[in-house]
């Protein structure tokens, strides 16, 4: 047990404000968007090897996911009725502008490519909605990570380097998880593949997140967020399992495919709660900003 | 490199756009000299019309107003700290609350943080507000546009475009910005841009009783602060340090600033404070790679699944 660092505040108040993002909106969000993005990964490629099944699923969810993360998104502001404010400039060092000029575009194309793909009306452009839907997914899965990353939250911002691939492991998890719950055993190898692989790549990046931070990224191992990440972790790596020795069992593969999306939804509430926690206790805020000053103190006095 | 993002920046409203500007404004708040009377809290609130936050007693010495936020754009902070005890305790009865000990601090501590009487207690104050900072990162991550730099170098929300996303609250290193529950929108200090533009000073500065907040061109209240700080050690309090005066921290070096008589932390400010865009690079790279990694999950997942 590493003893509790001492440290000064002013009445044990917090440093910084509690993010204003209210739950479930926001979280719910980064686990749709990540939904999606991924989903449209998918669609394309079942619409370029010919698993219509797939493709029907993969564009559901994709549009869907969109439409729903948009929304939970504009109830979120503070002032709803103003949701376009957000298009009027656009912004490199806010990752919320650039995630508007992601999420706009995405949202229209995985609509229009759904419905082309559901009417079969234009199935040129439909194609063409797709595949600029697909070129926009792993963006949106991903970019949300610099969205919670670019504040001075310490859980989120110090994490900034595995966070992005937390979020498109969680986000492969969830479409592969959703595409094999709706999908027959003919066509539904590509989204165990990537159900699998997103499955390893969000628990490795989440254990090398924890190696690196320290104490600060105690939010995700400790309280409700750490039991929140852990279920979330435990129920990915049983689904990965699930998956390899489901063979042609369809209920085995619906189970699987359930437990990944709840999973992956679980991932990105804990790791939003994490935030709150780490933003609301001065722990996270003065003990690892004194180090930092008093390793500057002793370089200098060295270097003297 | 611009330092657009992070480091010094000697012309903050040149880097913002600013052809043609006046001075950068800022405050010097020498905590030395507050005596905690709260003209300053009560001077904002009726010059901007700030509404009432609750009115409750916080147990927090004479601090009832407790932190900035979207409905306090001045917060005076009241601490007692109980003092070092210099000799060794003998035992015998004292004068102060069960606990605390005499002492013999030395006399002359500034003109705040003198020990009050028999009580053996360190009275700091301190009268916190919108650092202004260089490198703001509530207006970096504003989507927007509605924070923005004004020609003085200060960082105003205008409320008429916020739209209330929130996003600067967590970004603050400061924890200063917030948003107005009934109202939806985010507010802070504007350091009164109005009153500027009108070549009239802040009204916190301008009820001041004692000067501690004091208002002018940043360059010249850097200069005035570091005279202050040499003259109180002059006279032996040493614990007088500057706090968001180095245009070589972590923001930038602050457009209000500070003289404190602890740490940083002890007033409720953060010791070490970033600005999360230094990070925006390393940030983007690492989605750029990720995105990059679930596009290569997809094709090999397609490719992995031939039939």
């Amino acid at each position: 047990m590493v003893p509790e660092p001492e440290f000064e505040s002013y009445y044990g108040r917090q440093i910084l404000k509690t993010p204003t993002w209210k739950t479930p909106d926001v979280p719910l969000y980064l686990f749709l968007g990540g939904l999606a993005g991924a989903s449209a990964l998918l669609a394309e490629g079942a619409a370029i090897t010919g698993r219509p099944a797939l493709e029907r699923v993969t564009r559901v969810a994709a549009a869907a996911g969109a439409g729903a993360g948009t929304a939970a998104l504009v109830h979120d502001l503070g002032r709803p009725e103003r949701f376009l404010k957000m298009l009027r400039v656009l912004k490199v060092t806010s990752p919320l502008s650039v995630g508007s000029f992601i999420l706009a575009p995405f949202s229209g194309l995985s609509a229009a490519a759904l419905a082309s793909n559901l009417t079969g009306r234009l199935p040129r452009l439909g194609r063409l909605a797709g595949l600029g839907a697909a070129a926009l997914g792993p963006p949106l899965a991903s970019y949300t990570a610099a969205l919670i990353s670019n504040t001075a939250v310490p859980a989120w911002h110090e994490a900034h380097r595995e966070l992005p691939l937390v979020f498109v492991g969680s986000g492969a998890t969830a479409a592969g998880g959703l595409a094999l719950v709706a999908t027959p055993l003919a066509e539904n190898g590509p989204a165990r593949l990537m159900a699998i692989a997103g499955a390893g790549i969000e628990i490795t990046a989440a254990e090398l997140l924890k190696r690196r931070l320290g104490m600060v990224a105690e939010p995700y191992e400790q309280g409700r967020s750490g039991l929140l990440m852990k279920t979330a972790r435990a129920m990915t790596a049983a689904s990965a399992a699930l998956t390899v020795v489901a063979g042609r069992s369809r209920a085995l593969c619906a189970l699987a495919g359930a437990s990944y999306v709840t999973a992956s939804a679980l991932t990105r509430f804990g790791i939003f709660e994490a935030g709150r926690v780490s933003a609301e206790d001065p722990k996270y805020t003065v003990v690892p900003q004194r180090q930092r000053l008093e390793q500057r103190k002793a370089e200098a006095a060295a270097s003297a | 490199m611009s330092n657009s993002l992070f480091g010094p920046l000697t012309d903050v409203q040149g880097d913002a756009g600013y052809e043609d500007h006046p001075p950068r404004m800022g405050f010097f708040t020498d905590t030395s000299v507050c005596i905690g009377c709260k003209a300053c809290e009560v001077a904002c609130k009726e010059w901007n019309e700030v509404p009432e936050d609750g009115i409750a007693l916080s147990g927090m010495s004479y601090d009832n107003s407790r932190e900035l936020g979207a409905d306090t754009w001045r917060h005076v902070a009241f601490i007692e700290k109980p003092l070092h005890p210099t000799t060794s305790d003998l035992g015998l009865p004292g004068m102060g609350p069960p606990g605390w000990q005499e002492t013999d601090a030395a006399p002359g501590h500034g003109d705040q943080g003198a020990e009050s009487g028999e009580s053996g207690v360190r009275w700091l104050m301190s009268s916190d507000v919108c650092k202004h900072c260089t490198h703001a990162a509530c207006l970096d991550v504003c989507p927007t546009g509605s924070l923005f730099r004004t020609e003085f170098g200060t960082v105003v929300v205008q409320p008429d475009i916020c739209n209330g996303c929130g996003y600067c609250v967590p970004a603050c290193p400061y924890g200063v910005i917030d948003l107005r529950e009934d109202d939806g929108r985010a507010f802070k200090c504007t350091l009164c841009y109005d009153r500027l533009k009108d070549g009239q000073q802040p009204a916190c500065a301008q009820a001041c009783p004692t000067e501690s907040i004091q208002y002018g061109e940043v360059s010249e209240l850097r200069e005035r602060a570091r005279l202050r700080v040499a003259e109180l050690h002059e006279q032996g309090v040493d614990v007088a340090r500057l706090y968001g005066a180095d245009p070589d921290d972590g923001v930038g070096g602050d457009g209000a600033f500070f003289l404190l008589l602890d740490e940083p932390e002890v007033y409720g400010l953060p010791p070490d404070p970033v600005v999360t865009t230094r990070d925006l690079g390393s940030i983007w790279r690492s989605v750029g790679a990720a995105a990059a990694t679930l596009l290569a999950v997809g094709i090999g997942s397609f490719v992995g699944s031939r039939r």
